[in-house]
């Protein structure tokens, strides 16, 4: 029964967790860029959704779909508005660029996040659910919304996988990713392949968040934690590298579950941690980094 | 060189101690026509802290359209502290030092307000808390009691709250419902150290033996684990202290459908906009409050409440109620003992005043916690709510109740197995 439970909760956090990271992975893989507003992102979707079912009145199905676009829309400003502008900038030296941009997106994650705060509170907020209700599973009483949000998140990365794999475009940013200059020596404009990635990361920003806002909900307070944990299953994946982000993220959210269920839920992210600096002094560039 | 920098330092030195005193020792700010200040430190960004200043200067209104104190206007200074120790501090500190108050309504987080009371006696500057529970604020007091006096909690201790969920627990669950066991559920904060203590003494005596007790990490983000190994524990009821987390395990409780019910000090619950919040995941929690929309604990209660949200919209907070009343009885003893700091400790001692959450009055400096303040009976007597419809009912004491319990469909009263 336990070992049951431990399955099939830790498979519901750790889908979540691999896709909020799967974004942040591919946005620095391709264009270097450590996105420190992560979270803030996330939880302007999930405020989004909330505020269009509790202010317009809309139904779960539309409340969600404003978050994704929120989301999407705060992915493509922050590009063009915090880091296009510095990328393109003539008067910081290109070796300076990653850390103006890294505080960059660290001071607009706060901006983002006092923004939140003023106009919604900073109480969590919580998305209207698409499914409610609860099935068993091997005898395991599971919340409908648990699965649902397992298979929203697998299809969107599936989904992801194809663009990549299957499409020009797609082979344009993994290229990108691989190596920049090459891509530029086969005429593709590589600010097309940025703005691409951010279009992509918008929507998969948008989508964790809405089913993060779903599962538990999150307040403005949620922004530094959101970004940390991205940034620690992502460091622990290997900087840069997607598939090490997705099994990343499902070592740390079974680790999370295991240490909730078999030691005590006030540890429950002390194990992960550990491991973190464990790899960081073992193998440096992650579990499947690159560089 | 080293000799002439050195006397160059320490004559700019003596001169900005010979400013230093001298604004010290200007008595402008002890005019008799001027204002009364009451420095308001709060957390505007959040539901239960936003209420603190809004309250404080209605009730400042309503003094000063009365005529004052003593022919004394009061006014109401306010400070954002973004629910930071630090900056609280360094508000008290302009408050004081600056701005001149005659005496400061600090937060409802227990951190700050800790953080807040070495303070108020280093800058001999009255303090009252509308919101925070820490027992340890009063166990200081009685520690070093000359020099930390000038704090005062205007907001039940954390040992008062758990009484008072084992109190309406023993006749809501114990005598109504014929529960048994309880598994205390809490988030791993300053407030809730002495609340748990309190529940694994009291809760016994009221008649649920307590076969588990869980504290989580605040930023737990799954709560399942932990339901799943409730439930597993079997427990008719889960008495909680959530206050910091609140909406994440309310909506993990009712997605999960765990058939226990969860009764406790919810502090996020008491606000009006909780059910919404949570998409109404609250449906059916228990929650302590010293104050109900409806519900007429005083004769001020009911009028404040109008009068708030007509003027701002919507319910006050928990430390609107308390930060209404601070305002009143601070006007009342400084009516009585002036602004001498030490003066206005004495009156504020002896205050009796009938407010909209009951009748204030403070345990004295014998006590094991100085300057808390007393509850039940006849002073503050304290409900027991319950989110029903998207509304918070009263069910206890019955003589103030609006409602009886009842619970969605999900929860299994009386037994979870």
């Amino acid at each position: 029964m336990l070992f049951w439970q431990i399955l099939i909760d830790g498979f519901a956090i750790s889908s979540l967790y691999a896709l909020g990271a799967t974004g942040f992975a591919l946005i620095f893989g391709v264009s270097g860029v450590l996105n420190l507003s992560h979270g803030a992102l996330m939880v302007a979707a999930v405020v989004a959704a909330w505020a269009a079912g509790d202010q317009l009145h809309v139904g779960p199905y539309a409340g969600a779909a404003i978050g994704v676009v929120i989301g999407f829309a705060a992915s493509m400003l922050t590009y063009f508005l915090i880091v296009r502008p510095l990328q393109q900038s003539r008067k910081i030296r290109e070796e300076e660029k990653e850390i103006f941009i890294l505080t960059a997106t660290l001071l607009w994650g706060i901006m983002l996040q006092e923004l939140i705060a003023y106009l919604y509170t900073n109480n969590a907020k919580t998305v209207a659910p698409i499914v409610e209700g609860v099935v068993r599973i091997a005898g395991v009483r599971t919340p409908s919304n648990e699965i649902f949000t397992a298979i929203v998140c697998w299809l969107v990365i599936a989904v992801l996988w194809l663009l990549v794999n299957r499409t020009r475009a797609g082979k344009a940013v993994l290229a990108a990713s691989m190596n920049p200059r090459g891509v530029t020596l086969l005429g593709i404009e590589l600010s097309q392949v940025y703005i691409a990635v951010w279009a992509i990361y918008g929507v998969l920003v948008g989508v964790a968040g809405v089913l993060l806002g779903m599962f538990l909900g999150v307040s403005s307070y949620s922004v530094g934690p959101l970004t940390a944990s991205a940034f620690s299953i992502v460091v622990l994946g290997g900087l840069g590298s997607v598939s090490g982000a997705l099994i990343a993220a499902y070592v740390v959210g079974y680790l999370e579950t295991l240490t909730a269920y078999l030691i005590s839920p006030a540890y429950r992210t002390i194990p992960a941690l550990l491991l973190l600096i464990a790899v960081m002094y073992v193998r440096p560039r992650g579990l499947l980094g690159r560089r | 060189m080293s000799k002439s920098l050195s006397r160059a330092t320490s004559a700019m030195l003596s001169a900005g101690a010979a400013v230093v005193a001298l604004a010290l020792a200007t008595p402008g700010y002890a005019q008799s026509n001027a204002p009364i200040k009451i420095g308001v430190i709060a957390e505007a960004q959040a539901v239960a802290g936003s209420s603190i200043p809004q309250a404080a200067q209605m009730a400042a209104d309503e003094i000063n359209a009365a005529g004052g104190v003593n022919g004394r206007k009061i006014e109401i200074v306010t400070y954002d502290d973004h629910s930071s120790a630090a900056e609280a501090v360094r508000a008290f500190q302009r408050a004081a030092n600056e701005d001149h108050v005659n005496a400061v309504i600090a937060s409802y987080i227990s951190e700050v307000v800790l953080a807040l009371e070495p303070w108020t006696g280093r800058l001999k500057t009255v303090m009252v808390t509308p919101g925070a529970a820490s027992d340890v604020i009063t166990q200081n007091i009685a520690k070093d009691y000359n020099n930390l006096k000038y704090t005062f909690h205007g907001y039940l201790t954390s040992t008062s709250l758990a009484d008072q969920v084992c109190d309406a627990s023993k006749d809501l669950l114990v005598k109504d419902l014929h529960m048994k066991t309880a598994v205390v559920m809490s988030e791993d904060a300053a407030w809730t150290t002495p609340l748990d203590a309190e529940y694994l003494n009291c809760l016994p005596k009221a008649g649920l033996k307590v076969v588990d007790h869980i504290r989580f990490s605040p930023d737990t983000t799954d709560f399942t684990p932990i339901f799943n190994k409730i439930e597993g524990e079997k427990p008719d009821v889960i008495v909680t202290g959530i206050s910091h987390v609140g909406v994440q395990p309310t909506v993990q409780w009712k997605q999960q459908e765990v058939p226990i019910p969860m009764i406790g000090v919810a502090s996020q619950a008491t606000n009006s906009s909780f059910w919404n919040d949570t998409n109404g995941a609250t449906e059916g929690v228990l929650y302590q409050a010293v104050s109900g929309p409806g519900v007429a604990v005083t004769p001020k209660t009911l009028p404040f409440v109008a009068a708030f949200n007509k003027r701002y919209g919507n319910n006050p907070s928990y430390c609107g109620y308390t930060a209404y009343d601070e305002v009143y009885y601070l006007a009342d003893a400084i009516k009585r003992g002036g602004t001498d700091p030490d003066k206005l400790v004495d009156a504020l001692e002896k205050t009796k005043y009938v407010g909209t959450i009951g009748t204030v009055e403070f345990k004295g400096k014998d006590t094991a916690n100085p300057h808390a303040l007393k509850i039940g009976g006849t002073t503050i007597p304290g409900l027991m709510l319950q989110w029903q419809d998207g509304k918070q009912i009263n069910l206890w004491p019955a003589n103030v109740a609006n409602g009886k319990m009842k619970f969605p469909k999900f929860i299994k009263v009386g037994s979870a197995d």
